[in-house]
């Protein structure tokens, strides 16, 4: 297999063109909005939480940016469904990585992990949880 | 080193083998450099002349009397020289070592802009603009209290000069800052109609060279200009070093832009006075062996010739505007190949440029994918971001064959 085979395998490619979750939510529990100024790639996420407050109900992403940055976020949107926002607030960021499961450069890991982090911000400003380390900021910045 | 003294022609093959970095394979790959204007290779030539100051001439400037600073004194002032030739500047004490373009700009924009900026004057920049001639005067205006004003450009990205009675009409303009050659278009901005318009409005006109510089001849006498700025690295010098020319009259107005060692005249307790041009405005240890490099690549530029370099990038970007319509979905940007520099801008439909640009990687092909530090542009044209394959003097035509091919292989893994 080629070096851009195994980059822009099948699965990367059909969730680019094919986005799951792919909208906007009209009153959501919990939203944000990111950048990665390098690509010029944007992600909104919308959240709603179930009855509990606490599971996510639904889930939407809206954004254009590169295949790796959208594909990476519409596979999150399939992996945190039904999720409680507790445990997505806290996803270890390789549970995504084994799901997109491609070779990343460092630049290119910042595209894939722009969903994550985004939905990770809406989740701590819905809930009024401090953001972790390395995501202070993300709300008014742009993701470096 | 093939040179053709006189006609305007040079043997891209042969330069190439100056430098060394093309000795290699990329991804097993001839590497495709198409990026020069980010930044350009460099000829052994001149990192030969930078060891060369280190192993035998090198001490700290101005300072000792020992033979070692008479020899750095002396390399740095002979490169000094040949950056005023380089500019055709009228003075060697008006050319001021900087980083680069943009510490160049910063320091017109804090030096000259916080003494003569005010509420109620304008600042007159273009949407053409890099980062580096757009955000020193979003920022000096914004601490002054002056306003920012842009001259749009036409659809084909060429400056619309039919607007600038427009902007007269609204203030009194102090600045006009624009490039000479756009980074992410390749349009040749028309310096000297902008220069004389900035003047009747009683402006100063500074520009951003730092994309001409490496490919034109340059004349700041003829530009007619009040300050130029240019970098090193994006003509085959090294990086960290740059040049500022300013008017003698208007430098030797301005306040200091850094403070500190070497660019004093005499320091008391109670006060420091300046010293002379350009000494005032290089605080602190020179950055010697790179204003060395500098000098060198000057000296090989000027060997191959800057109207043949000129010549050989137009021809370039003919060739490659015609390889890539070729490219089904192709969307090519910047006005048409007469008036644009060795500069071509592109997005492909449906495909994100940074995908563009990885999949070429992976063919040996280093374009650029983003937004060129031109985000005001990038708004303008509607896109986040293009890609942009760039062309320098050593750049060969199966270079933008090997990115023609690319594409469509980029096209085939999207299908």
């Amino acid at each position: 297999m080629s070096e851009f085979d195994q980059m822009y395998r099948e699965v990367i490619l059909d969730h680019y063109k094919n986005p799951r979750g792919h909208g906007t939510l009209e009153h959501p529990d919990a939203e944000a909005e990111g950048q990665n100024p390098l690509c010029g790639d944007e992600v909104s996420i919308y959240v709603a939480f179930g009855d509990d407050g606490e599971t996510i109900d639904e889930v939407k992403f809206s954004g254009r940016g590169c295949a790796i940055s959208q594909a990476a976020t519409s596979m999150l949107i399939e992996m945190v469904q039904g999720k409680t926002a507790t445990a997505v607030a806290s996803l270890d960021k390789q549970e995504l990585l084994d799901e997109i499961a491609i070779p990343l450069t460092p630049v290119r890991l910042k595209c894939a992990m722009l969903g994550l982090t985004t939905l990770k911000v809406a989740l701590h400003k819905a809930k009024g949880t401090p953001l972790p380390d390395g995501l202070a900021g993300f709300d008014e910045l742009e993701l470096l | 080193m093939a040179v053709q003294a006189s006609t305007p022609t040079l043997d891209a093959r042969a330069i190439r083998a100056d430098f060394p970095i093309f000795e290699q394979l990329i991804h097993g790959k001839p590497l495709a450099f198409l990026d020069s204007a980010a930044s350009s290779q460099k000829p052994h030539q001149m990192m030969e002349a930078m060891t060369d100051f280190y192993s035998t001439s090198y001490a700290n400037v101005h300072r000792g009397v020992y033979v070692l600073a008479e020899r750095a004194t002396a390399a740095l002032e002979n490169a000094r020289e040949k950056v005023r030739a380089l500019m055709n500047a009228p003075d060697v004490r008006e050319i001021i070592f900087v980083r680069n373009a943009t510490e160049a700009i910063n320091l017109v924009a804090y030096s000259w802009g916080m003494s003569n900026l005010g509420p109620g004057d304008l600042v007159v920049v273009s949407e053409l603009e890099h980062h580096s001639n757009f955000v020193p005067w979003q920022y000096i205006a914004g601490k002054t209290g002056a306003s920012l004003v842009m001259i749009p450009l036409t659809e084909e990205g060429e400056l619309d000069l039919s607007a600038l009675d427009g902007i007269a009409a609204q203030g009194q303009i102090k600045v006009v800052a624009t490039n000479h050659v756009s980074n992410s278009l390749g349009t040749i901005n028309p310096v000297e109609k902008l220069v004389a318009w900035a003047h009747e409005q009683g402006a100063i006109f500074v520009c951003d060279a730092a994309q001409s510089a490496p490919h034109v001849p340059l004349d700041v006498q003829a530009l007619g200009a009040d300050f130029v700025a240019i970098s090193a690295h994006k003509m085959c010098g090294p990086s960290g070093v740059g040049a500022l020319w300013g008017r003698g009259e208007l430098l030797q107005k301005m306040e200091p832009f850094l403070t500190g060692g070497h660019m004093i005249s005499s320091v008391r307790l109670d006060k420091t006075t300046w010293g002379e041009l350009p000494h005032k405005f290089e605080a602190g240890t020179a950055p010697m062996a790179e204003a060395v490099g500098f000098g060198a690549a000057i000296d090989y530029l000027n060997a191959v010739g800057f109207e043949a370099i000129e010549a050989h990038e137009h021809e370039l970007a003919a060739y490659a505007l015609g390889r890539l319509a070729e490219v089904p979905g192709i969307t090519l940007y910047g006005p048409p190949a007469e008036r644009r520099a060795g500069i071509v801008s592109f997005n492909i439909e449906g495909i994100h440029p940074h995908d563009v640009a990885q999949i070429l990687d992976m063919q040996g092909v280093a374009i650029r994918a983003g937004h060129h530090c031109c985000q005001p542009l990038m708004q303008k044209l509607g896109v986040a971001a293009t890609n942009r394959a760039s062309f320098y003097l050593y750049t060969v035509q199966e270079e933008i064959d090997q990115l023609a091919d690319g594409l469509h292989t980029v096209r085939k893994v999207f299908a």
